[in-house]
């Protein structure tokens, strides 16, 4: 939370947000998977106003060498944001904040993927957000899974995820961006959709146990609602390829 | 298994802390909910603006405050400024690297910093000098010496207490008398480890290099929750993000009692 302070109403006095959605409400997400030429997989994610694309290659050759392992691949995400996509102008290449996101994204992924069938190979993702809007990190994720199992690579399950927070003293789900920046706490969650256990866990802001347990609910469930938005990207992804091969 | 360290441990000893915390009980005999021994120097660097060495158990760090005039923020031009680095210095363990800060220790800095900014532990708004022009800004240094394990809550720990004990030098710019930091709230960081099954409070280096998933939770003396952070590439059932949190809530209190607090 940035803290700042605004003199917008968040929620107005019949419960709705700026945006106009209710407390438990998601933004429209539409998800696309493969939809570059050159890498091994891929996907495109509309999150409300985040646009972002993940990209998939390998498992390739390590470089540099020293971080190669004998027993598995090493899954590298690297999270990075377009200068302009954030109102100020944002310096380019990676700051402290994207090198933690990279970590907390890889060791997400990392999760699910079998890494043990690819001994010494690096498996890298790569996520450009061109456009942010709040939950950048967790639309990220939400594509890189998509473009890992559109890259063929085996996985136990996609990784799915979605935040909630604090605004105005009430939790609501999938912040936006003023809500994110006037808000009173964020909390990112993405699970492994099956076994509805955790890969990533972030809060930040000020909350109460009992208001953290109704958030992270809130979010579990809002992430099973978008796994289905992910299998219909692949699906859909395969689906066409059957088409034109009919066509000719 | 933490990248903190990628040492080796052998099975045998994997095992071996694996059957123990399977009967409830850890190779340094300690309970799962039982925290080292922590030890406080205060003000070990009188050269810094305020100083803590924090030991728990064998992992030490020394946390030093320096404090300045700068320019705020423009998006916060009525605030001072606070800004948490780390160090994983060579001397501390034979698997850290000189160089620029890695991952590591930029997300072991952002934790903290997470921490103490969001209990709004600091008084940022007593730290203006000339509104939107000049405010104080504060560097918390984080120095570890010896890593053993658990470099979160050592961290967190240091820096509160150093900047408890911290000294605005005000005089020594010609702004003024010299003031104490203002400290409005005391943040309380308590980090988990997962084994197994099993979860432990306070890890030492054999419990995280085995570690499959890590997670850290700062609370504040009013009960409110203000930074949680899920480390490592395990995974947590959602029942068990819910007890470390009370759990966190709980040592937390203690911690703050007997270490951050005490010494007023």
């Amino acid at each position: 939370m940035s803290g700042m302070k605004t003199d917008i109403k968040l929620i107005d006095e019949n419960g709705k947000r700026i945006d106009g959605r209710t407390f438990d409400q998601i933004r429209p997400i539409k998800i696309e998977a493969g939809i570059l030429e050159r890498a091994d997989g891929s996907a495109y994610i509309e999150w409300g106003g985040n646009k972002i694309i993940a990209a998939v290659y390998g498992p390739r050759e390590v470089y540099p060498k020293h971080m190669q392992d004998p027993s598995k691949a090493v899954l590298r995400a690297r999270y990075n944001m377009a200068a302009f996509s954030v109102d100020e102008r944002k310096k380019p290449g990676p700051d402290r904040r994207s090198i933690e996101l990279s970590m907390v994204i890889s060791n997400a992924l990392s999760s699910v993927v079998f890494l043990e069938q690819f001994p010494r190979t690096a498996i890298d993702v790569f996520i450009e957000v061109l456009q942010a809007d709040a939950g950048t990190r967790i639309a990220g994720l939400t594509a890189a899974s998509v473009a890992l199992a559109d890259a063929g690579i085996p996985m136990k399950d996609l990784i799915v995820g979605c935040a909630a927070g604090k605004v105005e003293n009430t939790i609501v789900l999938d912040l936006n961006k003023e809500e994110d920046n006037f808000g009173q706490a964020d909390l990112p969650v993405a699970i492994i959709p099956r076994t509805k256990e955790i890969v990533l866990f972030q809060m930040d802001g000020d909350m109460i146990e009992e208001e953290i347990n109704r958030a992270m609910d809130m979010a579990i469930n809002a992430s099973l609602q978008i796994y289905e938005l992910q299998k219909d990207a692949l699906k859909r992804k395969y689906f066409n390829i059957v088409q034109e091969d009919e066509l000719q | 298994m933490s990248k903190f360290t990628e040492s080796v441990v052998s099975e045998i000893k994997k095992d071996y802390i694996q059957k123990l915390l399977s009967q409830g009980s850890r190779l340094d005999g300690r309970g799962a909910d039982e925290y080292r021994k922590i030890e406080i120097i205060n003000n070990f660097v009188p050269r810094a603006c305020g100083s803590a060495l924090v030991k728990i158990g064998n992992t030490q760090v020394l946390v030093g405050v320096k404090i300045e005039p700068g320019e705020p923020f423009p998006d916060t031009p009525d605030t001072g400024v606070l800004s948490t680095n780390a160090e994983l210095v060579p001397l501390a363990s034979p698997t850290f690297e000189a160089g620029p800060p890695g991952e590591e220790a930029i997300e072991l800095a952002r934790v903290v910093d997470r921490g103490i900014r969001e209990s709004k532990a600091v008084d940022l708004e007593k730290l203006i000098i000339k509104p939107g022009e000049q405010v104080w800004i504060v560097f918390v240094d984080i120095h570890v010496l010896d890593y053993d394990g658990n470099l979160f809550d050592a961290s967190a720990l240091g820096s509160i207490v150093a900047l408890k004990n911290s000294i605005v030098p005000a005089s020594k710019f010609n702004l003024g008398d010299d003031f104490p930091l203002p400290i409005v709230h005391y943040p309380s960081t308590v980090t988990f480890a997962k084994i197994g099954g099993n979860i432990v409070v306070d890890p030492n280096l054999d419990e995280e290099n085995i570690a499959q998933a890590r997670i850290t939770v700062t609370t504040d003396e009013l009960g409110h929750v203000h930074a949680i952070q899920k480390g490592l590439d395990g995974t947590f059932k959602i029942e068990e993000i819910k007890n470390t949190i009370s759990m966190g809530m709980r040592i937390g209190n203690k911690l703050r009692n007997e270490y951050i607090i005490k010494g007023d």
